[in-house]
């Protein structure tokens, strides 16, 4: 019991950092339809930048403020330097080009920073929370609480208000959200921005647990993608979901079968679903005349 | 990427000072994976081999001869390393070369030096480099072989027979799980269990609970290197285990008890090199003064602490001078056969003597077994 208890509790702190990185996808696929591929680096950039910000002598809520500004404006950056000039390519000509970013701030991090593991303290120390034989550290409940927040935050924001709803129409039809006055320009700006703080966010949240360095990117982009697409692309509540089970899955699989086939099983069990439902499990039906 | 590769060439490329006055001089070459999944390895490697030469030209150079070093940087992509290997020899005509941050690279350029008769002393830990022996290919760190020897041997010491390992998946940790598997027996080590983890997982509580649900289970050990072990260890200390944790010289630098916390790596207990513990030395240690004067150097050079890793690149560079200045030329074969005839030759990691059978000279004294209290390395006896 204990043990069960144990492999959840490592699936909810491992999903929830998922679950982040899979939610900092949605907005820019909603405004879109791209997959951007940089997410990973928004979330070690979060990561970095607050390590930094702090080795200087800065304190670390305001190293973290500083860390996902510092990131949100390189979203923007992205979008006006290499995402606006494309504009009328293709979808998947986009997501090259976010892969493109990727490999791009990797290598400027590296070159300004340095190619080390890093790590900051823990927000609320790193005395395990005991509960019935088994722990979870304190971090772990502040990543849990954050990708909530994110999650109820975007739900709000793609429901309720007319921003996000001008952002879904844009990636609907650029032409008729422009005939209707939505300023489509700045609508794709704010996503990026958006995403770009999200996922530093879950730098900031993560890095006490998983550690940062220029690198970790690329695997959390991969996770956080499969996470979202067994979900449902483009789906906050997909997003929240898809991460705590992919996480709950490789943990699970870890404690009762082999760590051996963590992954391999969480994959099968994403193909299995997308087998039987194609958009993931929250996600729309869309379908196309031919 | 490309471009920035090549600027980074470039900045490395010209971190050489080239005499001005056109003397006789000594071409050196080195391939080492200072950007990619290997830089931590690499990127103190190459500051280390820059350093060496920059010192070695600035007091006069090997018998009144400069060095002149052409320094690559593979980016930890065998591939790259055998073009730069073929580079080496053939552009820059160098008489040896220094690299092959790991152990995929240094197999991509020991077919090149092999083939062009060209000495090579490799940074790369897997024991197939030098076992069988080839006739130009040296190596200076320990094999993992000998990390797992060093480990079960002070386990037996402390009167323990039944173990759990966990091991990351990576390249490192996949070569040292099999390599202690085989020597485990030799030391009456029984595993009871066998874990791995992914190099970029971030929780291994269920690979630990599972350890701790094995019957017997007396000890952990965690073959791996990278954020893995940091990872490991918290989580170790989080379940709050009452058996000794064990990692493996992978992580021998101070950067691992800040990414685990002095708390959690308390009693954490691993081999680990002279140059680890630099401040501890006695100042009869025959590694004292090499250890001492390197790491000053480093310090001041690059305001960081010098790894393991770092180490290696040292006792290359210095093997390949100590050869040519017993050589009295800088010809391929002289200095090759002068590396076979070293003898007793204090570096940072150990005391080397190659010979025909033997070359990497190393034997388990070079290793320390150190163990983490306050914070702060501690050589146990």
């Amino acid at each position: 019991m204990d043990s069960l208890l144990q492999f959840i509790f490592s699936g909810m702190t491992v999903g929830a950092v998922y679950a982040l990185v899979a939610l900092g996808f949605t907005i820019i696929y909603n405004a879109s339809d791209v997959v951007n591929f940089a997410q990973g680096e928004f979330v070690m950039l979060g990561g970095m930048i607050t390590v930094f910000a702090h080795q200087a002598g800065l304190p670390l809520p305001l190293a973290a403020v500083l860390a996902i500004v510092i990131t949100a404006g390189v979203g923007v950056a992205l979008n006006k330097l290499a995402i606006e000039p494309a504009r009328g390519a293709p979808v998947v000509s986009l997501i090259i080009i976010t892969i493109g970013a990727s490999i791009l701030i990797q290598g400027a991090t590296q070159l300004i920073f340095d190619k080390q593991l890093h790590r900051f303290p823990a927000f609320s120390g790193d005395d395990p929370v005991r509960v019935m034989g088994a722990t979870i550290l304190p971090q772990s409940l502040w990543v849990i609480a954050g990708a909530v927040l994110v999650f109820v935050g975007l739900w709000l924001f793609f429901t309720r208000t007319l921003t996000g709803k001008a952002v879904l129409a844009t990636a609907n039809n650029r032409v008729a959200a422009q005939l209707v006055g939505i300023n489509t320009g700045w609508v794709m700006t704010l996503s990026f921005g958006l995403s770009a703080a999200i996922g530093a966010l879950a730098g900031v949240l993560a890095t006490p647990i998983t550690l940062v360095s220029y690198d970790v990117g690329v695997a959390l982009a991969l996770k956080g993608f499969a996470a979202a697409m067994l979900g449902g692309m483009g789906n906050p509540k997909g997003a929240l979901v898809g991460g705590l089970v992919l996480g709950l899955l490789e943990a699970l699989t870890a404690g009762y079968l082999s760590s051996q086939y963590k992954d391999a099983v969480a994959f099968l069990v994403i193909l299995g679903v997308l087998f039987v439902m194609p958009q993931g499990i929250f996600g729309k039906k869309s379908t196309e005349r031919v | 990427m490309k471009l920035l590769t090549r600027t980074t060439l470039a900045v490395l490329a010209t971190g050489v000072a080239f005499p001005l006055a056109a003397q006789a001089e000594i071409r050196l070459g080195a391939s080492v994976s200072a950007t990619g999944p290997a830089a931590f390895l690499g990127d103190p490697e190459a500051k280390t081999i820059q350093m060496m030469v920059e010192q070695i030209n600035a007091s006069g150079g090997i018998d009144g001869e400069e060095i002149a070093l052409s320094l690559y940087d593979d980016g930890g992509d065998p591939n790259k390393a055998r073009t730069f290997a073929t580079r080496l020899v053939e552009d820059d005509e160098v008489v040896a070369i220094i690299g092959g941050s790991t152990t995929g690279t240094t197999m991509s350029i020991l077919d090149v030096a092999e083939d062009e008769g060209i000495p090579f002393v490799s940074l790369a830990g897997a024991i197939s480099i030098i076992d069988p022996v080839r006739e130009y290919v040296f190596k200076t760190p320990h094999t993992d072989r000998m990390a797992c020897e060093k480990i079960f041997t002070d386990m037996q010491a402390q009167g323990i027979t039944k173990i759990g390992l966990i091991s990351g998946t990576d390249g490192f940790g996949a070569s040292m799980q099999a390599q202690c598997k085989e020597v485990a027996g030799d030391h009456g080590i029984e595993i009871v269990a066998d874990e791995t983890y992914g190099p970029q997982d971030a929780d291994v509580t269920p690979q630990l609970t599972r350890i701790r649900n094995s019957e017997g289970v007396q000890a952990v050990l965690n073959p791996g290197f990278g954020q893995g072990p940091a990872i490991v260890t918290r989580n170790f200390d989080q379940l709050g285990f009452e058996i000794p944790l064990y990692q493996s010289h992978g992580v021998a630098s101070n950067a691992f008890i800040e990414l685990a916390g002095a708390e959690s790596a308390e009693g954490v207990r691993l081999p680990g090199t002279a140059l680890l513990i630099a401040e501890l030395l006695d100042e009869s240690d025959p590694q004292y003064q090499v250890v001492t004067d390197y790491t000053a150097a480093y310090k001041e050079k690059y305001n960081q602490e010098p790894s393991t890793f770092a180490g290696y690149a040292h006792d290359a560079v210095m093997l390949v001078v100590d050869a040519i200045k017993r050589a009295g030329e800088a010809e391929p074969d002289a200095i090759r056969d002068a590396l076979e005839e070293t003898q007793n030759f204090v570096g940072t990691t150990g005391t080397y003597s190659f010979s025909p059978e033997d070359h990497l000279g190393l034997d388990l004294t070079a290793f320390r077994m150190l163990e983490i209290s306050d914070g702060d390395w501690k050589q146990l006896n």
